[in-house]
């Protein structure tokens, strides 16, 4: 090794760099820091240090908020419990409702679209237009952000759940259907073709060679999505498509931080619990 | 193997009769839950304008094109924050989300009774609110702008690049820390030259993946206030200047898809 005689003569050793072309890699580190500079300038250069002092005190009251949450704080500041806490919680409780409707039937319906989309989508058993549509079909849901698919709904569908399930669907649809048909490319194509051998038809070579090959890893998709849909209904409501995400909004315009910081606990503690069982379910089935 | 004898021919099933009642009665159940939330929804909708939405469909799209190519100019500055807010915020993330892996890791938390339940709940509380929740709280807190934008996309990212690391981290393999550990190395030698390479190509993975996801999500901060080409989307539909909404929409589509085509190309090259 051309090493030896180096170190032979006294070089010491260091470690071996990542990128290892030297040009490309002090190209990088170069462009990096310009680029670092440049953007961090063009944020800096618009804070407004005064309001962000300012707002400190309102952040403070916004982490106390959650020592309690608000019907402890309330309870404890008032000795009881008003009307108006009262109503808070029956509009957190309504919007929980809706946020965990919207999760259920948008991950239904979406389940239901999205595997034919994802049979489509699957190079090797879909013919070139049908995968095209299909392909395109997953790349418009995939690139565009829940909010502005919401934003459209909202504006056709009127406010309320309806848009945000529907938006909630759509977005089921990209994710899903992407990895079932990468799931479905990747299959052994030697059971497939066993079936095949039998003088099945198509809907029965699909049923009996392909399913049963994606069938667990569909159900620990299906499951995780469950999961995101859930944290996306908490967003929907802010452009008025219904849920929890709209508690929020109002609660944060009334400057409510208590009731505000209450919500995101609940959020916080139903996605725990989700990704814990969704993950104990996974585990069990593969 | 369940056998049913009928006519005193025994006939072959899949499954016995137990589990088969039980899989009936699953699904039973699911679609009992799937009715009950369908008609809580439904009654919460005004189906006249549900009925009514193809007309406003056509209505919209007809207004939508052709596209209005002159406010290009306007939207090369807001498309240049949102690129921004997504790779600082991605950057500010890491160098957060870097600690937070080794804590909670459990093969480098220095007390996995105190200190990792705390980094865990650091991940979830990061992951389960969304960044557009983060950047409602933030402008409320530090002002409307790009910074809050930023802010909230690091705070939002901390999780998820905590989580896979502390995952990368769990999986290394042993034998070279423990060699590392014969030469006497010290605590941080032991990191820095038996941990760290081995997690460096997981790390420049994640990263790259996050800078992707935050891109797609930068776009829309703007909807709160929180800068980046959402606030010109919002200002577009707010006046329901329906010609540029097009356009925007064809800006961040271009965006994320090369956004995408980079990360991938990146993760190629280190995989």
């Amino acid at each position: 090794m051309a090493d030896v005689a180096a170190t032979a003569a006294g070089r010491r050793w260091r470690k071996p760099p990542l990128i290892k072309n030297a040009n490309l890699r002090w190209g990088l580190y170069i462009g990096a820091a310009v680029y670092f500079i440049l953007a961090s300038y063009s944020i800096l250069v618009e804070v407004n240090w005064q309001r962000v002092y300012e707002g400190l005190p309102r952040g403070a009251k916004f982490v106390g908020g959650f020592f309690p949450p608000f019907p402890f704080a309330n309870i404890i500041e008032t000795g009881g419990f008003e009307e108006l806490a009262a109503q808070r919680l029956i509009d957190i409780g309504d919007g929980l409702i809706e946020s965990l409707t919207m999760t259920v039937t948008s991950t239904v319906i979406g389940i239901l679209i999205s595997v034919p989309i994802g049979l489509g989508a699957a190079r090797n058993i879909a013919p070139m237009p049908v995968y095209l549509l299909c392909r395109g079909i997953i790349a418009i849901s995939r690139s565009f952000q829940e909010v502005i698919i919401a934003i459209f709904f909202v504006a056709m569908f009127g406010f309320g759940p309806f848009a945000g399930m529907l938006t909630l669907s759509f977005a089921t649809i990209g994710f899903l259907s992407k990895l079932l048909a990468e799931d479905i490319e990747s299959m052994d194509p030697g059971q497939a073709e066993a079936i095949r051998a039998t003088g099945s038809r198509w809907p029965q070579w699909i049923n009996y060679g392909v399913q049963p090959q994606v069938m667990p890893r569909l159900i620990g998709l299906s499951l995780y999505r469950l999961d995101i849909n859930f944290r996306e209904s908490s967003v929907v409501g802010i452009v008025g498509a219904g849920g929890i995400g709209s508690t929020l909004l109002t609660a944060f315009d009334r400057y409510e931080y208590s009731t505000a910081a209450t919500i995101l606990l609940i959020i916080i503690g139903i996605v725990f619990f989700a990704e814990y069982s969704s993950g104990k379910i996974r585990a069990r089935l593969q | 193997m369940p056998v049913r004898v009928e006519a005193e021919v025994k006939v072959w099933q899949r499954r016995d009769r137990n589990k088969q009642l039980a899989i009936w009665g699953g699904w039973f159940a699911g679609v009992l839950l799937f009715v009950f939330c369908w008609q809580i929804i439904s009654g919460n909708t005004t189906w006249f304008f549900v009925w009514d939405s193809p007309r406003i469909a056509a209505d919209i799209a007809s207004r939508m094109v052709p596209p209005r190519w002159e406010y290009i100019y306007k939207i090369w500055d807001p498309l240049w924050d949102t690129i921004n807010i997504a790779t600082l915020g991605t950057v500010l993330a890491l160098c957060m989300a870097v600690p937070v892996a080794f804590l909670a890791a459990r093969n480098t938390t220095p007390s996995a009774y105190i200190v990792r339940p705390v980094a865990l709940f650091i991940i979830v509380a990061s992951r389960s609110i969304n960044s557009l929740i983060w950047a409602l709280l933030l402008v409320s807190i530090i002002g409307p702008g790009v910074f809050a934008g930023t802010i909230a996309i690091a705070l939002r990212s901390i999780g998820f690049c905590s989580k896979l690391l502390y995952e990368a981290i769990e999986e290394i393999d042993h034998t070279q820390v423990e060699a590392i550990e014969a030469t006497g190395a010290s605590r941080w030698q032991i990191m820095a030259y038996g941990i760290v390479p081995q997690i460096m190509p997981a790390f420049a993975g994640i990263s790259v993946f996050r800078w992707d996801i935050n891109i797609r999500e930068s776009t829309v901060l703007g909807l709160v206030g929180a800068g980046g080409i959402g606030l010109q989307l919002s200002s577009s539909l707010n006046i329901l200047a329906w010609p540029q909404v097009t356009l925007i929409l064809i800006a961040i589509l271009a965006t994320v898809l090369v956004s995408e085509w980079v990360s991938a190309k990146v993760r190629h090259a280190i995989i």
